[in-house]
């Protein structure tokens, strides 16, 4: 085993009147993609950073590309690349001069210019950032993050608030950063991004990690492979009948709609048809989905990540 | 190669700056424009006779004898309105027993001067004699004038503008935005973020001076008596002064408002006492120890007395000490405190 890029043992933060991270453990090994997956208030930005050397931590062992802060954070600061989740960087510069500010700070890393070429923003090179769109102002929160050439790269939220083919131009981006075998830590709410970019993630909830693993260990591990998800209208549903159809784990109504946890889907939907069938009941609405990190998260504290 | 991260935070100063054309107006346009006017306001006229009223017709010819007097010759109702609407200084009207009464507001200098002019013309058309002779020898120098005492005045303002806003406004802002988190979680050394502050005060400060001074130098004729190595001194060390307190008003503010709540309560109270439009003599004595004390009053004293009597530093002493102490005890408040998130 390697030695980890960032290792954090029992780590405590606690502010005035919340208790933001309660004894956290973490390990993210050199080369891979790690993310701090949790809801609004889970604790993830005061996390990283605790990591990144912002933040004191009340107690607990930070240790980053085998350094800590306290001794080492001048040399630190060179090594890291970081993206805060609420930079407004200056509207009055151009994209150019704000690459050239970042850049002056660091010993070594790529030319202003191919910084720019870098996160695709050759076109908008002299634009001011107060003009860019938000997924423009993202990736060159990404380039300034990436100016020092770092060996880990750390983002908060890198694309919260995107419009979807912006998130992608950005998930295509970190993907391209990690086939250069550096090292990425990354918070997100959003489970298809976890699922996207990451190789482990830890799943927090009120300043702990209620999981750990890979994506797919953790939906491996609610024994659920796809959810179905149906209503029949306003008729009543027996859930103890839906629950005896052969594939089917268990079943729940929600907002309306029953929502089945499906083992054997080839088994289970052709079942349920008949039994719908066989009841009389109309069958206004059918979806299905293969399990994912959001199913975890709400088999693991019976709320969802975005109302949690 | 990579430029130096000095340069490019004062280069970030300078595009700051010049990128908000309030900031260039306010900073140089506006003193100007300002000093422009009241130059003209109060320049030095040749003194204009004294408007009155006189209600009988020998009277005004009475009166008509002396050129400090424009006289107008009204019915009583008509003389009384022009007194009440401020077109006249003074009513002449014959009283009882061949007296004469001046009818006048005691407050209105101008209006005592008509009534001591006024009387004397009467007194004289009556048959009075001087038993002194006498006659004027007028002065009108430079540097006794009101626009010289105002240009120093200006630029001791100017300097108290200039230095507070563009820290205070800039810093908070950049604290607002989470920008100052973002930028001192690189390697980037935290003195030279203040550093650049200075290097860019020091680049703007020949032209934030140079302006109002020219102006009132070739416009004006205002002397410039002092040693100007000791005058750019001055300037400086106002300037350090005033980014001092600049920084400690930004140490802790999180949002413009508050910052600018905080500044003006600290600016407001110079502009009024410290000399800037009159004199700081105007106020009672026993504040004057208190306005003495303040930065803005001592640099103001010390610019003047460099203008306008050509005095050295060593006759200045209390006023330097005042910047000093207050720039050392700023700056280190302002260290211990910063906030740098
Ligand atoms: N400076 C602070 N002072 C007081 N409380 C704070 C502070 N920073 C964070 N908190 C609290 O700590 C808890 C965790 O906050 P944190 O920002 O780490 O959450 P998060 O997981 O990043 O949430 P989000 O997804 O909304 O960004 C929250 O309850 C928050 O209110
Ligand atoms: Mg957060």
């Amino acid at each position: 085993m390697p030695a980890a890029a960032l290792r954090v043992s029992n780590l405590k933060k606690a502010y005035k009147d919340v208790t933001a991270v309660n004894g956290l453990d973490l390990e993210v090994f050199p080369g891979e993609c790690f993310g701090l997956l949790g809801p609004n208030g889970a604790g993830k930005t005061t996390t990283i950073e605790i990591c990144e050397g912002l933040t004191e931590p009340d107690s607990g062992v930070v240790e980053v590309l085998g350094m800590q802060w306290g001794r080492h954070g001048a040399e630190l600061r060179q090594r890291l690349g970081i993206q805060l989740q609420e930079t407004q960087l200056s509207d009055k510069l151009t994209v150019l001069e704000t690459i050239q500010l970042f850049r002056s700070f660091f010993r070594n890393g790529p030319s202003p210019e191919d910084a720019i070429a870098h996160v695709q923003l050759q076109e908008k090179r002299d634009a001011r950032v107060g003009n860019l769109s938000g997924g423009q102002k993202q990736r060159l929160a990404l380039a300034c993050a990436l100016v020092g050439n770092p060996d880990l790269l750390f983002l908060d939220e890198p694309t919260t608030g995107l419009d979807p083919q912006a998130r992608r131009q950005l998930w295509d981006l970190i993907i391209q950063f990690k086939k250069d075998g550096r090292t990425i830590v990354l918070t997100t709410h959003y489970m298809d991004e976890a699922q996207q970019l990451c190789e482990r993630v830890a799943i927090m909830d009120h300043g702990q990690a209620i999981a750990r693993g890979t994506p797919r260990e953790l939906i491996a591990s609610i024994g659920v492979e796809h959810v179905v998800q149906f209503s029949v209208g306003d008729a009543a549903l027996d859930l103890g009948t839906l629950e005896r159809i052969p594939g089917v784990r268990s079943a729940k109504l929600e907002a309306g709609a029953a929502q089945l946890q499906v083992t054997e889907l080839h088994q289970a939907v052709p079942a349920l048809l008949a039994e719908l069938t066989r009841q009389g009941l109309p069958l206004t609405e059918l979806s299905t989905h293969s399990a994912t990190l959001e199913d975890v998260f709400v088999s693991l504290t019976g709320r969802h990540l975005r109302d949690a | 190669m990579r430029s130096h991260p000095l340069f490019q935070l004062t280069l970030l100063r300078f595009r700051e700056f010049v990128r908000e054309p309030e900031a260039v107006f306010w900073n140089f346009a506006f003193p100007l424009l300002l000093t422009a006017g009241l130059g003209v306001a109060f320049r030095d006229q040749a003194p204009q006779p004294i408007p009155v009223a006189a209600v009988t017709q020998q009277l005004a010819a009475a009166l008509r004898a002396d050129p400090q007097l424009r006289v107008e010759e009204r019915t009583p109702e008509a003389a009384l309105n022009l007194l009440h609407t401020g077109r006249v200084a003074l009513i002449a009207e014959p009283g009882p027993n061949a007296s004469v009464v001046y009818r006048y507001d005691e407050a209105n200098p101008d209006a005592r001067s008509a009534r001591l002019v006024a009387d004397r013309a009467v007194q004289s058309a009556a048959g009075r004699s001087d038993p002194v002779p006498a006659s004027n020898a007028l002065v009108r120098e430079p540097g006794s004038r009101y626009i010289d005492f105002l240009v120093p005045g200006m630029i001791g303002m100017g300097l108290m503008n200039g230095g507070m806003w563009s820290l205070v406004f800039s810093i908070v802002d950049t604290r607002r935005r989470k920008l100052l988190k973002r930028i001192v979680a690189t390697p980037m050394p935290r003195h030279h973020y203040l550093l650049s502050f200075l290097v860019w005060r020091l680049v703007l400060l020949p032209c934030e001076v140079g302006i109002p001074l020219g102006f009132g130098v070739w416009v004006f004729g205002v002397p410039l008596r002092g040693p100007l190595w000791q005058f750019a001194l001055l300037c400086l060390l106002g300037a350090l002064t005033f980014g001092s307190i600049g920084l400690l008003i930004s140490s802790r503010a999180r949002t413009i408002e508050a910052a600018s709540g905080i500044m003006n309560l600290v600016q407001l109270p110079m502009w009024i006492v410290s000399g800037v439009f009159f004199s700081a003599e105007r106020f009672p004595a026993v504040v004057q120890p208190l306005v003495r004390a303040l930065p803005l009053t001592a640099l103001n004293d010390a610019l003047r007395a460099n203008m306008l009597q050509g005095s050295g530093l060593g006759q200045m002493v209390p006023q330097v000490a005042v910047l000093g102490v207050c720039m050392v005890v700023c700056f280190g408040s302002a260290l211990k405190l910063f906030r740098w998130r």
